[in-house]
């Protein structure tokens, strides 16, 4: 799991801080971001954002990875903004947008997955009323991040098969196979979870 | 109305479907003349899961894969992840795959066996494209802090792109009904997805 997640480990406050904490504290700064409509105050809170890498002793580096797959995005917006309703706008979308995805971003290399499943299944309790199991979340979970390595494999034996077969890589031809061994595999993974009693 | 072993199948299906998105999202993004926002097969994938699954488990498998990414797998397409990614000026239409997944399923099941390629095609279409869009436009002129006709022309640049996927989805999901023909309810008045599998 941790060669999959963003986690990256470090001897912080930020990443002692329980993940219910940051997680709340990320919903208040996206909810506060609104608030913020002056040039300055986006560009202080940037620089807050920057401050809380350096204090989970994050490089510049990791901030920038994180950054850089809204990055083309946000120039594109920052230009429109700026022909449209002037700079002192677009520093205020791009700053707000540009420091809320940093500081989710710092949420997820701060938290190992582990205790965020864990929060997700203690914050699924209230939902049993509505037919959710926690339990079965937690379940679910780590099922799910298992699967994916699974149906990766499928993904590469049916393109094995299409290139043994001498067939073009065709979409539909790749797909087809794919789905239908995908539910073969559900099938499997159901059944074996019945026989080890989980359906209780 | 469910007996606990269809729910546990359902289950099953909820986390492998979600884990085939994923998958779909490891097909390398293009991004035609430099736009910004990267076209994948992920879409495609929701437009199918939809189509195959029908709403209930649909919807639960393509949420469970926003989950997966919220909890910080690279699991989106071009190896994204986290929670920065919903705070993103696309984040509306992440948020509005599940819906898509949910109509496009429930139209499908809702006309039940067999499935017909033209119905299909319209269903991927209305929940694919314009259910989709719905969610997507508005947030996207939300959080970009551009005006609706202006995130709208922005976003018919994919028209095309999606147009083609549903097509491609539609044609798979009338394969995948014909190779297992135990997943659509016959057709009678029914209410809902489950299906003894």
């Amino acid at each position: 799991m941790t060669v999959l997640a963003t986690y990256v480990p470090r001897d912080s406050p930020v990443h002692r801080l329980p993940a219910g904490v940051k997680l709340t504290g990320l919903v208040l700064a996206g909810l506060g971001t609104v608030l913020l409509g002056r040039w300055w105050q986006s560009l202080l809170l940037l620089a807050c954002v920057a401050g809380l890498y350096g204090v989970a002793r994050l490089t510049w580096r990791c901030l920038a990875v994180q950054l850089r797959a809204v990055a083309l995005l946000v120039a594109a917006i920052g230009v429109l903004q700026i022909v449209v309703a002037g700079w002192e706008r677009a520093v205020v979308t791009c700053g707000n947008l540009l420091a809320l995805v940093a500081l989710a971003a710092l949420v997820s290399l701060t938290t190992r997955t582990d205790d965020l499943i864990e929060v997700v299944v203690r914050g699924s309790g209230p939902l049993r009323r509505f037919g959710v199991e926690p339990e079965r979340v937690g379940l679910l979970v780590s099922l799910g991040i298992r699967s994916v390595p699974v149906v990766a494999r499928l993904a590469g034996e049916v393109r094995d098969a299409q290139l043994a077969r001498g067939a073009a890589t065709r979409p539909v031809a790749f797909l087809v196979p794919l789905v239908v061994r995908s539910l073969r595999h559900a099938d499997r993974v159901g059944e074996a979870l019945i026989a080890r009693g989980v359906d209780d | 109305m469910h007996t606990s072993s269809n729910r546990t199948r359902d289950l099953a299906l909820t986390a492998t479907f979600a884990a085939f998105i994923a998958v779909l999202g490891l097909v390398p993004a293009f991004s035609p003349f430099g736009f910004p926002v990267p076209i994948t097969l992920q879409s495609l994938g929701v437009m199918v899961v939809g189509a195959v699954l029908g709403p209930r488990r649909a919807a639960a498998a393509v949420l469970f894969f926003l989950l997966l990414v919220a909890l910080g797998l690279p699991l989106l397409a071009g190896g994204r992840g986290g929670l920065g990614v919903f705070a993103g000026p696309s984040a509306g239409y992440l948020l509005g795959f599940p819906v898509a997944a949910a109509v496009i399923g429930a139209l499908v099941y809702r006309r039940g066996a067999p499935y017909q390629l033209g119905h299909g095609l319209v269903a991927t279409v209305i929940g694919g494209i314009i259910a989709l869009y719905a969610i997507g436009v508005p947030v996207t002129a939300w959080r970009a802090g551009i005006s609706l006709p202006a995130a709208m022309s922005g976003s018919a640049l994919f028209l095309v792109g999606d147009l083609a996927k549903a097509v491609l989805a539609a044609v798979v999901a009338g394969a995948v009904h014909r190779a297992d023909p135990r997943l659509l309810p016959s057709r009678a008045p029914v209410d809902t997805s489950a299906v003894p599998v």
